[in-house]
């Protein structure tokens, strides 16, 4: 397997403040809105920068998912942000009746989404808002794999017309995606390619395959790893092109195994090409406190996690 | 417009409301009678719009979102009667395929909508929004809304007078259809407003009172309301109306706010309302 060349150590969601701050930079109608966590969700270099295009909205999610929604008549492109659970859970029926289902031009930014919140706890690690942001019509869901990624993602978001949720997080993890990769909507990467089983992950579970892989590697198993950046629209020509190769997939993610990444994946090939699935996810079980590393090894979505499951899964075939 | 003008404008949409909803025997009668009045005025007197070349941006045009959806009755009529989409439209309310959906919606594209509504308290927060939006664009016109009285009780409705309050978005002006009517009865028994004045008042919003079926009134009323605008607070119109005015059988009760009228219920109707512009 190649090694991957490592850029550094960040935090996901300083993708996103850098990408918010050149869109202020580079694009005049983008406007952005946040309810508290200016600083959580790194929008200060855009708030700093751009003062009269960002605003405030106190914490009151709902209104401000409506008022973002009304903001789009007249040409702006509001960017919301908050913490993933209060930016889906919490303001589902503004999203969908004012957003989606309206089809208005809001990016939904979502921090601190997922178990790697940590010490938080349950009440803030939402592990469901992917399948609930998929179940919208007219909603594209994206949830970028690193710092550099979630930058681009956030500056592609921009010049895609219609609603999109992007999530991200809060721990600092390995950058591996080049600071001047393409980033295309609905096209998969696909990171190294194998014969024996097609890993497809998306966000932190990314570089948990990655390592995941390099142990597969040294046990001779050729893995074909593909990082699924977004979730919807699926890009389905990258699944069914590696799994009629590999015969098999491993589904990984940082998400209720519920209306995950996996379900899309299995969605397709239940209706394409039967092959063995194995999921790495949180087994509909609520989160605790922790550090982020100690709660994705107690729920089963570490590198570990990922190896048991590819061997299980090509021990299927 | 002429008051008397304007009074023929509203029996028409009256009858185009009853009709419409006995036709599908299904749809929201009460309160879009109640709203007929001040619906016919805000589109026939008031608002700045261009209904021959319906824009989603509204540009230079003043806007209006109508919040409690489920009295587009009155609205589809009213949108029809000024040129939006042809009055023939109206007839397919609520059948499938219609760009008439039972609660507005913009997916299939009917001029006039610019946000979908039913799921109540959503359209303060959208109107704000959009007003926002106007005063960065340097765009004077003004940012119109209704909601019923029963949708105050949804707690995002105080959000966004908070936040409006708070950030001076002083052209939005927000009507409330005050008819003390909603579906289990009677507003003061379900779950009462205690005192609406006092309570926009203490949110920062400039308020005003207005009789919403006398034209002379709402013609003062909204020119007080439009002079108070840019003076740094958001401004409402607390408006009194009768849900189910102008049929006698209706009028003043809560039991048709959901409820389509009978054939001969329909006959009824129709008979207390004068067809001055034709039916569609």
């Amino acid at each position: 397997m190649k090694d991957f060349e490592i850029f550094g150590n960040k935090d996901t969601r300083s993708g996103f403040g850098e990408g918010l701050a050149e869109l202020g930079r580079t694009n005049k109608d983008v406007v952005a809105l946040c309810a508290d966590l200016t600083g959580s969700l790194k929008m200060d270099e855009f708030l700093k920068e751009n003062p009269e295009r960002f605003f405030q909205m106190g914490i009151a999610e709902a209104n401000m998912m409506s008022v973002a929604a009304g903001m789009t008549i007249g040409g702006k492109i509001p960017f919301t942000g908050t913490f993933a659970n209060f930016s889906t859970g919490r303001v589902y029926d503004q999203i969908r009746q004012s957003i989606a289902y309206s089809q208005k031009n809001v990016k939904i930014c979502a921090s601190h989404a997922g178990l790697t919140l940590g010490e938080d706890g349950a009440t803030h690690q939402i592990l469901e808002d992917i399948g609930m942001m998929k179940m919208l019509p007219n909603m594209t869901v994206i949830v970028p794999a690193d710092f550099n990624q979630t930058k681009q993602a956030t500056l592609a978001i921009a010049k895609h017309n219609g609603p999109v949720y992007l999530r991200f997080g809060r721990p600092v993890m390995p950058i591996f995606v080049p600071a001047d990769a393409d980033f295309v909507i609905g096209k998969a990467d696909v990171l190294t390619e194998g014969t024996d089983v097609t890993i497809i992950a998306c966000g932190h579970l990314v570089w948990k395959s990655i390592e995941a892989a390099k142990i597969l590697s040294e046990k001779g198993v050729s893995v074909e790893l593909i990082n699924m950046h977004t979730i919807k629209p699926l890009d389905v020509q990258a699944i069914l092109k590696s799994v009629q190769k590999t015969k098999c997939v491993v589904t990984a993610e940082e998400h209720m195994m519920n209306g995950g990444l996996g379900d899309s994946v299995a969605q397709v090939l239940a209706q394409n090409f039967l092959a063995p699935q194995e999921y790495v996810a949180v087994n509909d079980s609520f989160g605790e406190s922790g550090t982020p590393m100690e709660l994705m090894t107690k729920y089963g979505i570490d590198t570990q996690n990922v190896v048991d499951a590819a061997l299980k899964v090509i021990a299927r075939k | 417009m002429e008051k008397v003008e304007l009074e023929r404008v509203a029996s028409q949409v009256r009858r185009d409301i009853v009709r419409m909803v006995a036709g599908v025997n299904s749809g929201h009668p009460g309160g879009s009678l109640g709203c007929a009045d001040f619906l016919t005025f805000l589109y026939f007197d008031v608002m700045k719009h261009n209904p021959k070349n319906f824009t989603m941006d509204g540009i230079g045009e003043d806007l209006f979102f109508l919040s409690n959806g489920h009295i587009s009755p009155v609205w589809y009529s009213v949108l029809a009667r000024s040129g939006y989409f042809p009055v023939a439209d109206l007839g397919t309310f609520r059948k499938l395929s219609s760009k008439l959906q039972g609660h507005p919606s913009t997916d299939k594209k009917l001029p006039g909508i610019r946000m979908a509504s039913g799921s109540l308290g959503q359209g303060l927060s959208v109107a704000i929004g959009a007003a926002q939006v106007k005063k960065m664009n340097k765009d004077a016109s003004f940012v119109y809304c209704l909601h019923g009285d029963g949708e105050l009780q949804e707690g995002q409705i105080w959000e966004a007078a908070m936040y409006a309050a708070a950030n001076n978005v002083d052209n939005v002006i927000a009507t409330i259809d005050y008819n003390g009517r909603q579906i289990d009865g009677d507003v003061e028994d379900v779950l009462s407003l205690g005192n609406l004045h006092d309570k926009w008042q203490a949110f920062g919003w400039s308020v005003l009172e207005m009789d919403g079926h006398n034209f002379n009134d709402m013609n003062n009323v909204m020119q007080k309301a439009q002079s108070l605008c840019g003076n740094g607070r958001p401004v409402v119109i607390i408006m009194k109306t009768e849900m189910g005015q102008g049929v006698d059988f209706m009028v003043g009760s809560h039991k048709w706010h959901g409820v389509a009228p009978n054939p001969e219920q329909l006959a009824n109707a129709l008979s207390q309302l004068e067809e001055t512009l034709g039916d569609y």
